[in-house]
Parts: structure tokens; sequence; C-alpha cells
């Protein structure tokens, strides 16, 4: 009898954990965080510390706090423009990205269509593309169109944000079409028997209840074009210079300052990593829906 | 009154429905047929303009003599054959050597990478599979990585590196004593571990975050009933998680793949633009051998080799694991 109920409680925790279980993932773990929050660490620490701090050998600690790298770096570079180009390109980019994705995966979740599978595979394999075989003739394309239209694409905000957007594409019309397909038709018929056309039931039905696919896939972008260095180097100049090649301008200098390094590093992180830490919950549940199937 | 609370929506249904059939007829025809191509057309606008065109452009230019003084007006640049190709893959000339020496530093690199970043991730997600305190936290946590700008965060591992003024030679020197001086990280043969170093740190957590999202598909009553049949934690995970985890591997593995052999960002940022020779991964080869000679016909030939081989291995690795799992499944 006291038997039975032992096995009657261990299906409630079936992972009840022999000990070597839980020392190793406590070691395990340990580590790991170690290995993750030290950059974190120098990060910070190192954005307050004086200059004297970081010229000399490290320290762990702090001689003395100071904000002045806070207020320098904007003076060592023109790092608030760099910062308006970068939010004026990723913001663009990550809206026009999310509207193209959402009318795309539509058409490949609720019809069928001649071609549908060529679309999805070619747009899924341009993923695999380097970046580096389209780069240089999508920089001849963009100085070329240039010369001929006068239609500025290189070394514009607008040619970037043209090319930021297709990067985040096929990614995102992926998640997407999987989360729509997720979503029941009993609610497009419905929609369909009030009076709503295909267009409409994708505004007034399919977007509402895919806000956390499209949340998820709006993060995506955002993060992909704020981050992307190599276009960036390449396709802006001075006035259009990103972060992603503008942090670098401190690296350049003689003297490197990198308490403002990292401050300045930390300042431009601030705004992606708060978005995803507050929207995670979104990324897990729209890859959950849309890449594990 | 179950009578009157079920008719009035079917009832509704069907009034509402009849004057809608009526109209389909009138409506669909061309337009049912020309939407979905329409909901698709601005995608396929620029992925053409961005991806494609760009990719057949390159392909051409591969077999041209494009050096800049055509780069104005590429068209007219002398068409040349496979010129471009030989240059590039003549192992006894220096272009080619270096090309060579580039790829099996970028084929080690990312194999070591990859598997780093598939067993942290794995063993990551499946340690926190269950719920204890500080998971969430922790969850939260090991995403910061992936969250912060490449550039960001390769920068600050740029100052760990630092031979006089960095952490790493501060703990391994100053604190542990290895070493009688300081060790170079951003140059000489050392700087391929602090690739590696970095691109594991910034690379794991995606692994992490799809294991996660597999892990939750895998049925509760599985582990349960291996519960039941008397299977510890250990064998749990061994015959019922790691297994589940198998197409979620295929895919995720494939992209790491992908990722890590085509990567620009992280020593470009990390070196500056001219990588040491035990780091110079392929992509920065090819640039640097483009933009610093200007000869855009042997770096798209370059592009097009790689782009070969990342096709022929992708295929091969379909084939292979498709196969190994329709086998084992019989």
């Amino acid at each position: 009898m006291s038997e039975h109920a032992v096995r009657r409680t261990a299906p409630r925790s079936p992972m009840a954990a022999p000990r070597s279980f839980l020392w190793t993932r406590r070691i395990f773990l340990a580590l790991l965080t170690a290995f993750v929050v030290l950059p974190v660490y120098v990060m910070v620490s190192s954005s307050l510390k004086p200059l004297k701090d970081v010229s000399g050998k490290f320290e762990w600690f702090p001689s003395g706090l100071t904000l002045r790298p806070y207020a320098d770096i904007w003076e060592t570079v023109p790092l608030a423009d760099y910062f308006v180009n970068s939010i004026v390109v990723a913001g663009a980019a990550t809206v026009f990205s999310v509207v193209v994705a959402v009318f795309a995966a539509y058409a490949v979740s609720r019809y069928s269509f001649r071609g549908k599978r060529v679309f999805t595979v070619t747009v899924l394999s341009t993923q695999m593309f380097p970046g580096i075989l389209f780069l240089l003739p999508l920089f001849l394309i963009y100085v070329n169109l240039g010369n001929a239209t006068g239609i500025a694409l290189f070394g514009s905000r607008e040619g970037l944000i043209l090319t930021y957007l297709t990067f985040s594409l096929p990614f995102s019309i992926w998640m997407l079409t999987g989360y729509f397909d997720s979503i029941p038709r009993e609610l497009d018929e419905a929609a369909k028997v009030d009076g709503c056309g295909p267009v409409k039931a994708l505004f007034r039905v399919i977007i509402p209840a895919a806000t956390p696919g499209i949340v998820a896939v709006a993060i995506y972008a955002f993060m992909t074009a704020w981050g992307e260095v190599l276009f960036a180097s390449v396709m802006t100049t001075d006035s259009t210079r990103t972060l992603a090649v503008g942090l670098q301008g401190y690296a350049t200098l003689n003297d490197v300052y990198w308490n403002q390094v990292m401050a300045a590093s930390l300042v431009v992180s601030v705004p992606v990593v708060a978005g995803f830490l507050l929207l995670q919950r979104y990324l897990v549940a729209g890859l959950t829906a849309g890449a594990v199937k | 009154m179950t009578e009157t609370v079920v008719t009035p929506p079917s009832g509704r249904t069907v009034r509402k429905a009849a004057p809608g059939e009526a109209r389909t007829p009138r409506r669909s025809g061309r337009r049912r047929v020309a939407l979905p191509y329409l909901l698709l057309l601005p995608a396929l606008l620029l992925e053409l303009l961005v991806h494609l065109v760009p990719m057949l452009m390159g392909i051409t230019m591969s077999f041209r003599e494009l050096t800049q003084f055509y780069i104005r007006n590429w068209s007219e640049a002398p068409w040349t054959a496979f010129d471009n190709y030989s240059v590039a893959i003549d192992f006894d000339a220096p272009v080619g050597q270096a090309l060579l020496k580039s790829f099996l530093t970028t084929c080690t690199f990312t194999v070591l990478s990859v598997g780093l970043c598939w067993l942290l991730g794995t063993a990551a997600a499946v340690f926190l599979q269950e719920n204890f305190r500080g998971r969430g936290f922790l969850r939260t946590l090991f995403l910061v990585p992936y969250a912060l700008p490449v550039y960001a965060a390769v920068i600050t591992w740029a100052f760990m590196f630092q031979r006089d003024n960095g952490l790493v030679n501060h703990v391994l020197h100053d604190q542990l004593g290895i070493g009688d001086s300081p060790a170079f990280w951003l140059i000489g043969d050392n700087s391929f571990w602090a690739l590696l170093v970095v691109s594991v740190w910034k690379g794991w957590p995606f692994a992490f975050l799809t294991v996660m999202a597999g892990l939750q598909n895998i049925p509760r009553d599985m582990y349960e009933a291996a519960a039941l049949d008397g299977a510890g934690v250990w064998k749990q995970i061994r015959h019922i998680t790691l297994p589940s985890l198998r197409s979620v591997n295929q895919v995720l593995v494939l992209v790491l793949f992908l990722w890590t052999f085509n990567d620009f960002n992280t020593p470009f940022v990390l070196f500056g633009k001219a990588a040491p020779e035990a780091a110079d991964l392929i992509s920065l080869h090819i640039y640097q051998s483009s933009f610093q000679t200007w000869n855009f016909g042997t770096g798209s030939a370059m592009s097009v080799l790689l782009l070969l081989f990342l096709l022929v291995v992708t295929g091969v690795y379909l084939l292979l694991t498709t196969r190994g799992r329709k086998t084992s499944d019989v």
C-alpha cells in the first residue's frame, strides 16, 4: 500500500532528480551565468570608471565612480547623429518589413496558388546566400541607379532601409505563415459570413489574433536592422552613418577612451535589449508556433 | 430554452450566407485568382531587387574582368570566361593559397563554434526545463547576448582581450600566473581562440531559444510513463528529451552552420578591417580582397564558389539527416 502511494506521487514530479543531476545543473548553470555576465559586467563597470582606470591594468572594481564618459561620448564622435540615423533606418525597415511580411504570409497561409512552393523555397533560400555575394552587385546597382535616375540609393537612408527590410523578410514570412496557420479558419469563415472581403478579414480577424506573432517579427526585424554591420559599412556616408559603423569611430582614434567606448556601447544597447527582454515572451511564442512544427 | 439559444446563430448564418453565396460567382473569377499574387507582389519585388537580381549579377560579374575602371559601367567590363575562377583556385599562387587557408580556417572555426553553441544551448534548455527558483531570471539573462547588438558586444570583448588593460590577461597572467608575459589575443595565433569565444558567447542563446521552444512540444505524459517504469532523470533525458529534439536539431544545426560560416560581423568588429591570418574568416577575406584591390570580378568568383560549397553541404546534409530519420522511424 505504501509503495503504491509512492508510485502515485511519482508522476507529479517526473523529474524528481537525484543529487548528481542537481549538482551538475547547479555547476553548469553557475559557470554559464558567469560566462554570460562577464562582458556585461565589464561594459557597465568600465563605463563608470575614470579614464586612468581603463588605460592601465584592468581592475575588477573602479577606483572612483564617474558619469563623465556618458557626457563625453556625444562629443568624441557625433553619436547623436548616428543614433538618429539608426532609429530612422531600423524603425522604417521594421514597419515596412512587417507590413510586407503580413500580406505575403496571409497569401501563403490562406490561399493555394500556382508557384506557392517555388516562392517559399526561393525566399527561404535567400537566407543562405553569403551577404558578401550580393553586397558588391547591390553596391553597383545602387550607384548606377543613382547615376541614371537621380534616385540616391547609395549612401542614403532610403537605400539602407530598402536593403534591411529584405533581410528580415524571409524569416518573418516563414514565422508569420506558421502563426497564421495556427489561427482557426472558422474565424475567417465567420468574418466572411459577416460580409468581410478577404482583405477586411485580414485586418479585422487575422491581425488581431496574430498580435504575438507580429510583435515577435517586429522585434526580430528591428534587431536585424539595428545590428547589421557589413552593408552599413559600405552603403553609408558620413551623414547617414549608423551606430553599427559609428561606434567603431572610437576605436580608430589614436587614444582609445575605453570608458567612453563602453558607455557608448551600453547606451546603444539599452533600447534593443530592453525592448527584447520586455517582449521576449512573444518571441518564444512566435517561434513555437512558426518555427517548430 | 436550449432551442432558442442555438437557433439564432444558425438561423443568422443561413440567412447571411445565402446573399453572400449569391454574390460570390460575380465577385470571384479573376479577382480571386489575382489576390494571392497581389498580396505577394511587394515581397516578391523586394526579394528580386535586393537578393535575386544582385545574385545573378554577381554570377555574371564573376566572368568579367571587373576592376575599378569599370565600376561605373560594369557591363562594359571585358568578358574573361573562367579567368577569375582560375585565379581564385590556383593554390600555388598567393591569391589561391590565401583563399584556401581562409576556407580551411573557416571550416575548423565553424565546426567548433556550431558544436559548442549547440552543446551549451541544449544543456541550458534541458536544465531549465523543470521549474525551480530563479529559473525565469536565468532564462531572461541567457538571452541577453542574443539581444545585444553585435557590434556593442564584440567591442566589449575586444576591450577584454586587450593585451595591457584587458580583463582576460589580468585574470590569466596577473591573477593565475599563466605564461611569462601577457599574451596578445587580437593578433597572431591566439586570435582564432578569441574569435571562437566571442562567436560562441554570441551564438549559443539562439540554440537555447530554439531548443527551449522544441522542448515545449514533448508531451508530459511521456516523462510520467518513463518515471513509472523507473527511469531516472538522466535516462529520461537520454531516451526521451534528446530523441524528441531531432527534427528541431536538424534545422537548428543547419541554420547555425550557415550563419557561422557566413559570419562577417564578428571578425570585422573584433579585428578591424585587417583580420590576423589565424582568424581570417572567408566572408571577411573576400570583402578585403575585393575592396582593397577593387577587383570585384575575382571577389565575385570567390563568392560564387562559396555559395556552391554551401549549396552542396546543405544538400548533402538534408539528404543524410532526412534519410537517417526515415530509417530510424521504421
